[in-house]
C-alpha cells in the first residue's frame, strides 16, 4: 500500500442518524480528488453507508455508548481514496458473510444486500483488526 | 429528509425527499403500511428527489412490495435517476418492480 495522507479523521457515536453527515464529508473528499461523478454520487455514498450501518448496528450492536471511527486518506498521486471504518466489535469474516443477492432464491429477500453492494461499488473492500474491527474501502479514479 | 403522501385518484403517491437509508427507512415503511391498513391498494413511490438508496432502503421496498401484493395491491416506482437505475440493475431488483420514467406514465400504468 502506497503512503497515504489522512484528510479526514473523526469519531461518531453509534447512531444511524450520523451516517448522512459523514457520507457528505467523504463525498466532498471524492469531488476534490476529481473522482468520477458517478462514483461520488453513488458508489462511495452507498458503499460507505453500508460500512457505517454495519459498524453501528452489527459491530457495535446499536449500543449508543460505543463509537465508530472514520478515517479517509488519499495517496500521493491523489487518485486513490481509502476510507477506514472502525467499530468496537469482534469483527467478521468478509468472504463468508457476503451473499450474492441476485440469485433467484435471494433476490426476493429483504436483507443481505449490504456487503454485496459494497463489493460491487468500490475498487476493493478489506476487513482487518486494527485496535478494533476495520472495514477498508478503496476507491480509485479511472 | 421527509416523505410526503398524497392521493391521486385511487393511487397513493409517496414522494421521497432525500436519501432512503437505514436512518429513515422505517418511517417510509410505517407510512405506507398505515395507508395499506386503511384499505389503499395502489401505491406509487416517486424518487425524483432521491440521490441514493442503501441496502436497508432496498429491503424496505421489497418488504412493502410483498405486503401490498399479499393484500391484492400493487407497488410501482417512478423517476429513478441513473444512479438508482444502476443500483436496481446491480441487485436485479429492476426485475421485481415496475419502474416508470415519469410520474404521469406510472399513474397511467395502473
Amino acid at each position: 500500500m502506497a503512503k497515504l495522507r489522512v484528510t479526514l479523521d473523526l469519531e461518531i457515536p453509534s447512531d444511524v442518524h450520523e451516517i448522512e453527515r459523514v457520507v457528505e464529508l467523504v463525498q466532498k473528499e471524492c469531488r476534490q480528488l476529481k473522482i468520477e461523478p458517478e462514483k461520488c454520487s453513488l458508489n462511495v455514498p452507498v458503499a460507505l453507508t453500508e460500512a457505517l450501518s454495519n459498524a453501528i448496528l452489527r459491530g457495535n450492536g446499536d449500543d449508543a455508548s460505543k463509537h465508530v471511527r472514520v478515517r479517509a486518506s488519499v495517496n500521493k498521486a491523489g487518485d486513490m481514496l481509502v476510507v477506514d471504518v472502525t467499530d468496537e466489535g469482534p469483527g467478521f469474516d468478509l468472504p463468508s458473510s457476503t451473499r450474492n443477492c441476485t440469485t433467484a432464491e435471494n433476490v426476493l429477500r429483504e436483507d443481505g444486500r449490504g456487503l454485496f453492494l459494497m463489493q460491487c461499488l468500490v475498487h476493493r473492500v478489506e476487513q482487518f483488526a486494527d485496535g478494533g474491527n476495520t472495514v477498508r474501502l478503496t476507491v480509485q479514479r479511472g | 429528509m421527509s416523505f410526503t403522501i398524497r392521493k391521486q385518484g385511487e393511487i397513493v403517491v409517496v414522494d421521497v425527499e432525500g436519501q432512503l437509508i437505514v436512518g429513515n427507512r422505517q418511517e417510509l415503511k410505517q407510512k405506507v403500511l398505515d395507508e395499506l391498513e386503511k384499505g389503499e391498494k395502489r401505491f406509487l413511490i416517486d424518487f425524483t428527489q432521491t440521490g441514493y438508496i442503501d441496502s436497508s432502503g432496498l429491503g424496505v421496498l421489497v418488504s412493502l412490495s410483498k405486503k401490498i401484493r399479499e393484500q391484492g395491491g400493487e407497488l410501482r416506482l417512478a423517476n429513478l435517476n441513473d444512479d438508482l437505475k444502476t443500483l436496481f440493475e446491480l441487485t436485479k431488483l429492476d426485475t421485481l418492480f415496475q419502474i416508470s420514467d415519469s410520474r404521469e406514465r406510472a399513474l397511467e400504468s395502473f
